[in-house]
């Protein structure tokens, strides 16, 4: 009997835990959605910020775009080619087990260490100024790693018997991988560098130091010009706006910003899904 | 004489390849040798354990700081711990498949939510909230273990939960034949066997709430002078935010500027070091 009254117990104690680990983001989210619906018009999505926390978020929206944009152009070829490498190529030696171990380092660096870095290196030192260029660059350092993980997970999910088939009929091991590897893990590559979209185009820290001060209020017209993004503009909103204007450009901001990580992570999953269903 | 281009072929792509995956270490070597090149100087003695971080009279001591950092991340953890591992039992030992499935992707993309969203929850609820119920001015170490417990919570589950359902079903099924409840089954048999999984996501959950900048910064308070804390509800500095704050207005050349990438020397190596801990935990586990 006592043995039962525990067990019920930690029943209890393990649903509430489990209830209030999976209710805080929907109650994020929600909030967010709740506050930030107001603010939603024409001229606040198409407008130029002015007087620091007056007008619209046009600017910021297309620097996120722009930063995201260029940031996976420069990282994912490279991130999808190193997992080729790892998945297909790399022999088990030494070299292969110090890039896996630099890999996880670079995932696991403070993403203000790389802004630091982009900062010293890429604004400086290259003289490429606070610029749309240099916060990209940043940004597809961080997303890298990420890139490189998801897409050898994807690649090595492909059945053996696909390789050997095409190894059979004469392809060179290269034309298999081209032909048969890349096509059929495709669908798991994408989810990885979708996944790490979503995760360029939260990062403020990294924009913040190589990108631009947040509330330009211009769309940028090169590479060298600083560029204005969402997280920036929501950071100095929230931190330093002192009327309910500047509160609800902050969770309009906030909104639109949710709105676009979502809609990536959604589309993520969703190839993702149909993925696993395909192969089984 | 085509089958020698086309191994020619080969070759060159092998190589290529080889080269984009070294491209990442080459990029941590880079990030080590300018951080370590702009920091050295300042990373001394004086610097760790000095007791003031006051620029404009050149204190650079940064050991409140560093206490400040350990308070808010151990606190963090705690709490996420204490409410992430019996989530993960729930996942893997009592909940229906369906639910699984939606909660692992659910998990999957909130790893990602953007932490400045996280952080204005917190300077706009968690702070007022603390504010008005707790004492203090709210911008505190308490507001910012919330904050930080939320931003890990999603990693603490997800590596947690795995290392749960690896433990082989045959084992359950022994413990709960000899006539054991299942509590008792998790608690004896399950998590001893899951133990090295869940103390390698805490690493690295330690890991990431240490180099976590946005969601700590707007809500710890960040003094102009930071002191050691005596209570939760005192404000504190952290690593991060010293210099996501101090970078823009910060001399470049100056002391203040090398100080500012010693921090950022003293984080990488923290981090790396919790790292390398956790890689190493989780191989041996392999290994059994």
């Amino acid at each position: 009997m006592k043995e039962a009254a525990k067990e019920r117990l930690v029943q209890i104690c393990l649903y509430a835990s489990a209830a209030v680990s999976l209710m805080i983001l929907p109650i994020i989210v929600v909030w967010v959605g709740f506050n930030g619906i107001g603010a939603i018009n024409w001229e606040f999505l198409t407008g130029r910020p002015y007087r620091f926390e007056y007008g619209g978020i046009f600017p910021q929206i297309v620097g996120s775009v722009y930063l995201v944009s260029l940031c996976t152009l420069l990282g994912a070829p490279l991130g999808i080619a190193s997992a080729i490498y790892l998945a297909e190529y790399a022999p088990d030696n030494a070299i292969t087990s110090a890039v896996r171990f630099f890999t996880e380092t670079l995932a696991g660096m403070p993403s203000i260490v790389i802004g630091l870095f982009g900062l010293q290196f890429l604004v400086y030192r290259l003289q490429l100024k606070t610029s749309l260029l240099a916060g990209a660059i940043s940004l597809s350092f961080m997303m890298l790693p990420w890139t490189i993980r998801a897409s050898e997970e994807a690649i090595k999910v492909v059945p053996r018997e696909y390789r050997e088939a095409s190894l059979a009929l004469g392809a060179t091991k290269w034309q298999t991988i081209l032909k048969v590897v890349i096509p059929a893990a495709m669908p798991g590559i994408l989810t990885g560098v979708l996944l790490g979209m979503g995760k360029a185009i939260g990062e403020t820290a990294v924009v913040w130091l190589t990108a631009g001060s947040g509330l330009e209020a211009f769309v940028p017209r090169s590479l060298r010009s600083p560029t204005g993004s969402l997280p920036m503009y929501i950071y100095l909103l929230a931190t330093q706006g002192h009327t309910a204007q500047g509160m609800q450009n902050a969770f309009g901001a906030s909104l639109v910003l949710l709105v676009m990580f979502l809609c990536m992570s959604v589309v993520a999953l969703v190839i993702r899904n149909y993925f696993l269903r395909k192969l089984r | 004489m085509g089958g020698r281009k086309a191994t020619k072929n080969e070759d060159l792509v092998s190589r290529a390849l080889f080269i984009c995956a070294s491209f990442s270490a080459l990029i941590v070597f880079v990030i080590i040798f300018f951080l370590l090149g702009e920091g050295m100087s300042a990373l001394n003695w004086d610097f760790l354990a000095g007791m003031t971080w006051r620029p404009s009279k050149s204190n650079f001591g940064i050991f409140p700081t560093m206490v400040g950092t350990l308070t808010v991340v151990t606190g963090a953890i705690l709490i996420a711990t204490a409410v992430g591992v019996p989530c993960a039992i729930f996942l893997a030992e009592f909940s229906p498949f369906w639910l699984r499935n939606v909660v692992k992707s659910a998990v999957e993309v909130i790893v990602g939510i953007p932490s400045v969203v996280i952080g204005f929850f917190g300077l706009m609820v968690l702070v007022p909230f603390i504010r008005d119920n707790v004492g203090g001015r709210g911008e505190s170490i308490l507001a910012g273990w919330i904050v930080l417990a939320i931003m890990i919570l999603p990693n603490i589950i997800t590596l947690s939960e795995d290392s749960l359902r690896a433990v082989p079903r045959a084992y359950k099924e022994a413990s709960l034949a000899l006539g054991a409840t299942r509590w008792q089954t998790i608690r004896r048999v399950v998590l001893p066997n899951a133990s090295s999984g869940i103390r390698a996501a805490i690493v690295l959950g330690v890991g990431r709430a240490m180099g976590e900048t946005m969601a700590v910064l707007m809500v710890v308070g960040n003094p102009e002078i930071p002191w050691i804390p005596t209570s939760i509800l005192d404000r504190v500095r952290v690593l991060t935010s010293t210099i996501a704050i101090e970078f823009s207005y910060v001399e470049w050349g100056s002391q203040h500027q090398h100080a500012l990438f010693a921090i950022g020397v003293v984080l990488f190596f923290l981090v790396t070091a919790l790292n390398f801990v956790a890689t190493f935990v989780i191989r041996r586990r392999k290994l059994e």
